[in-house]
């Protein structure tokens, strides 16, 4: 009694199922189209002078992205400064001692924070920093890179500390050693794998932020000379190379943006391996 | 011997404990500060502008920076349909992909998909308009634009010259950058339905298909939760759509036609604002977004929440 | 009864978990390096009881204890919890060593953490404490290995190590063998017929032989109640309770 309506439902059925899988194949095009126009169209300005050089002026050709590339490292690293220490101990307040509606409160701020365009937070940098600095400089693009960091370390720093078994904190209360040992020397230490890919995960993001360094680190074409100058990034030089007329520097904004995939591609492809097998994360 | 003794509430605390609960405490409320001293800076350094142009600021069309004339309607219309745009192309690609992960792929094609998917998350904005800069909207101008005029020219939509940038491409770009959220989001969510609740359709002779349309509808509104979460995403993208969009302060009905959004305008004038007027009225422009991106997050989280708050799916996101 | 003869003593001990009343007016004392069997069926407040003589139930939230536990006559209540569980140990159901730390690690982590530095004493201390715990000759050439790289038995062994190494006076022992196999349990029995010997001892069981094997007192818990507390032998060769006769001959449990 296998009738017309059996066979229309069974290949509706495989049809809708091969136009799924046809999705995935076209989300992956786009992926392979920009890794090969990056590498191809980048590689071709990548030589010794692009990490060791400044920029050269309008109309020289050659030159590099040396600070940069320096620029970038060191306003992830200021970001770091800001974004680790608050990330990490309020993820570690809201694992800990998070169970009351402060707690809820901060995480629905940590969320907000996490939803908030980037470029938005470059402006509230701007003020903060910018407008009393009464300049533009790599502290205020430090900040603003820091704020992006907190929402994704404190989410992982919290959901890592809660998939550490209970017993390994009671067998070290058992032991008598006090609460915050016990939190930062057995249950962090279990943890710290996972919250390291956390924290990898939100440099990677920091390191490719276009938009809220606009006005804060600006640009510079020069090694800076203080953390309260204007400061270059790997990110605002390909975007003010990408949109010059020149056609040296859009190779070098190509060159740019191959460094800076090839940066994130190694920190997830890293943190993928470093995590794989390991402790539940 | 037989008294009782009550448990003291106050036992006598380490004080090690005592300080390092605190500073943990201090970090927390140093995030509440700062979201606190973010709404405050933002509010008053577009006073300026909020009392000149009061509501009007949402309604007027008129960007003149010149005359000091500011109305953020383009900007916002700019955002809300390149955005809705987006959606339209990301989101039935993003179910599909969502079903095929959780439900047609084997594990060992599902591992690497959802890699890929995720590193396309995972590529920076900047990287996404030089893409889209120099390889999509060539694309668009030499190709599809040309065919869109010559075949479907009549409908309003699709008038105008073949600019490239445009809409339509800022449209595209943003469907790029949300489907991995958007389908990631959904293919957790559809993994928390039950198997009983497939195999129970299953049994009753349903076809696979079958059986993936009640997950779906039993996951409905943490699917409406990840659209929500990629919409937030859309309207708050700023660097790719400011390459690709034209930057043009106007409301069309054409797709083909440069626009603009509220994040490029941000971006481009910031640093060129040197009037108090102008600099506030980017600041009240960066407070609606602010907004919006609360609005939007609340929503999303409790939707999410309301269907995952038994399952690990939140963390992820 | 003389309290001097008393390592712990409890008092009309009540536990609350919530609404939930998990212990009703517990009075239980236990002698002097002896080893005391908590026994009965699952849920009847053993492992709560056992938890509150160390204040770890307080892990728990919405715990709360009423009534009066002493330890060498001091309530417990009076003094710090660190230091408490510093002199009153446990070992858990599960094993449970330190998965970061190495197995010399984990047994000098309660020393090292409570600031200990000289190393030849930690040395000898981790030395001495994997002896007592039967584990020495097993590890001795693998101290730097993780402690999770051991076997199941030889895990539990080595939490007893990490236990004895803080020198506490009374070691609570929360089901240490139900999940290990014959054999490694029967060496967890062998080795606290030795530690009775210095130690005071409590130890919740829901194996009746093994409560036969190694203890000299029994305690029979129904329902958050005690229902018999006797020397062991006399609870199961002549049970004054029918509960309790019940409970031993296999009728419910």
């Amino acid at each position: 009694m296998k009738n017309f309506y059996y066979y229309y439902r069974k290949y509706k059925s495989i049809f809708i199922y091969i136009l799924c899988g046809m999705s995935a194949l076209i989300a992956i095009i786009p992926l392979l189209l920009i890794f090969y126009h990056t590498i191809s169209l980048g590689i071709a300005a990548i030589n010794w002078d692009f990490f060791t050089q400044l920029p050269k002026p309008v109309g020289e050709s050659g030159g590099g992205l040396a600070n940069a590339i320096v620029g970038t490292l060191i306003l992830v690293g200021l970001g770091c400064l800001l974004g680790l220490p608050v990330g990490i101990m309020t993820g570690i307040y809201l694992a800990e001692f998070g169970k009351n509606t402060f707690g809820n409160i901060v995480r629905f701020l940590v969320d907000v924070l996490n939803g908030l365009p980037s470029i938005v937070i470059g402006v509230v940098a701007y003020s903060l920093v910018v407008i009393p600095m009464k300049h533009f400089s790599a502290y205020a693009g430090g900040v603003a890179l820091g704020l992006l960091m907190i929402p994704t370390i404190t989410r992982t720093t919290e959901e890592i500390l809660k998939t550490v078994p209970r017993s390994y904190r009671e067998a070290a209360l058992a032991l008598g050693i006090t609460q915050w040992k016990t939190t930062l020397f057995v249950v962090l230490r279990t943890a710290l794998g996972g919250i390291v890919t956390g924290v990898m995960l939100s440099i990677a993001r920091a390191a490719g932020e276009t938009a809220p360094l606009l006005f804060t680190a600006l640009n510079n074409r020069f090694w800076h000379t203080s953390l309260d100058q204007p400061i270059a990034s790997l990110t605002v030089f390909i975007y003010n190379y990408g949109v010059s007329p020149f056609e040296d520097w859009i190779a070098q904004a190509w060159a740019g943006a191959l460094v800076l995939i090839a940066l994130i591609l190694l920190l997830s492809l890293a943190m993928r391996f470093a995590t794989r097998d390991k402790y539940s994360g | 011997m037989n008294t009782n003794i009550q448990p003291q509430k106050l036992h006598s605390k380490n004080i090690g404990d005592f300080i390092f609960k605190n500073l943990t405490l201090f970090f927390a409320i140093f995030i509440l500060i700062i979201i606190v001293l973010m709404v405050y800076e933002m509010y008053s350094s577009s006073a300026v502008s909020r009392e000149k142009f009061g509501l009007s600021f949402l309604t007027q069309s008129v960007w003149d920076p010149v005359q000091e004339e500011y109305g953020a309607l383009p900007f916002i219309y700019g955002t809300l349909v390149s955005s809705f745009l987006a959606l339209l192309i990301a989101l039935p690609l993003s179910i599909g992909i969502a079903i095929f992960l959780s439900e047609i792929a084997p594990r060992w094609l599902e591992k690497p998909l959802s890699f890929f998917i995720e590193l396309l998350a995972g590529i920076p904005s900047i990287v996404y308009g030089l893409w889209g800069f120099f390889v999509m909207v060539p694309w668009l101008r030499e190709n599809v634009q040309p065919f869109l005029i010559e075949n479907f020219g009549n409908i309003p939509l699709f008038t105008g010259a073949p600019y490239g940038v445009g809409m339509l491409a800022a449209g595209i770009i943003l469907s790029i950058m949300i489907l991995p959220i958007i389908s990631s989001i959904s293919r957790d969510v559809l993994k928390t339905v039950p198997r009983a609740q497939k195999e129970a359709a299953l049994a009753l002779g349903s076809t696979r298909w079958q059986a993936t349309k009640i997950a779906l509808s039993y996951s409905r509104s943490g699917i409406i939760g990840a659209i929500i979460l990629g919409l937030g995403r859309a309207f708050g993208e700023t660097m790719a759509v400011t390459m690709v969009i034209g930057n043009r302060p106007t409301i069309s009905a054409s797709l083909l036609e440069p626009a603009y959004t509220m994040a490029s305008v941000i971006a481009n004038e910031f640093t060129e604002a040197t009037s108090e007027m102008y600099l506030s009225a980017l600041i009240e422009i960066a407070l609606v977004l602010f907004v919006i991106a609360l609005i939007i997050n609340s929503f999303a989280r409790l939707l999410v929440w309301s269907v995952t708050k038994h399952s690990d799916v939140q963390g992820k996101m | 009864m003389e309290s001097k003869n008393y390592k712990i003593i409890s008092e009309n001990v009540n536990a609350y978990f919530g609404k939930i009343h998990a212990l009703k007016n517990i009075s239980l004392s236990i002698p002097t390096k002896s080893v005391v069997a908590i026994i009965g069926p699952s849920g009847c407040g053993k492992s709560t009881f056992l938890r509150s003589l160390n204040r770890m139930h307080e892990m728990t939230p919405n715990s709360k204890i009423t009534g009066k536990i002493l330890v060498d006559n001091i309530n417990i209540y009076d003094i710090d919890a660190v230091l408490l569980r510093k002199k009153v140990g446990m070992i858990f159901q599960k094993p449970n060593p330190f998965p970061t730390m190495s197995i010399f690690d984990n047994v000098a982590a309660g020393l090292r953490m409570n600031g200990m530095k000289n190393k030849k004493k930690l040395t000898e201390i981790v030395e001495k404490s994997l002896q007592q715990a039967a584990l020495w000759d097993e590890v001795k050439d693998s101290l730097s290995k993780s402690g999770v790289s051991l076997s199941g038995g030889q895990q539990q062994r080595l939490c007893i190590a990490r236990t004895l190494a803080v020198n506490p006076e009374v070691i609570l022992m929360d089901e240490p063998a139900s999940a290990l196999d014959p054999i490694s349990t029967a060496k967890i029995e062998e080795l606290i017929y030795e530690l009775k010997k210095d130690y005071t001892i409590a130890i919740v069981t829901h194996n009746m032989q093994q409560a036969a094997r190694v203890s000299d007192y029994t305690a029979f818990f129904y329902m958050g109640e005690l229902i018999e507390y006797d020397i062991t032998n006399n609870i199961f060769t002549m049970p004054k309770k029918k509960q309790t006769e019940d409970y031993i001959t296999g009728r419910f449990g």
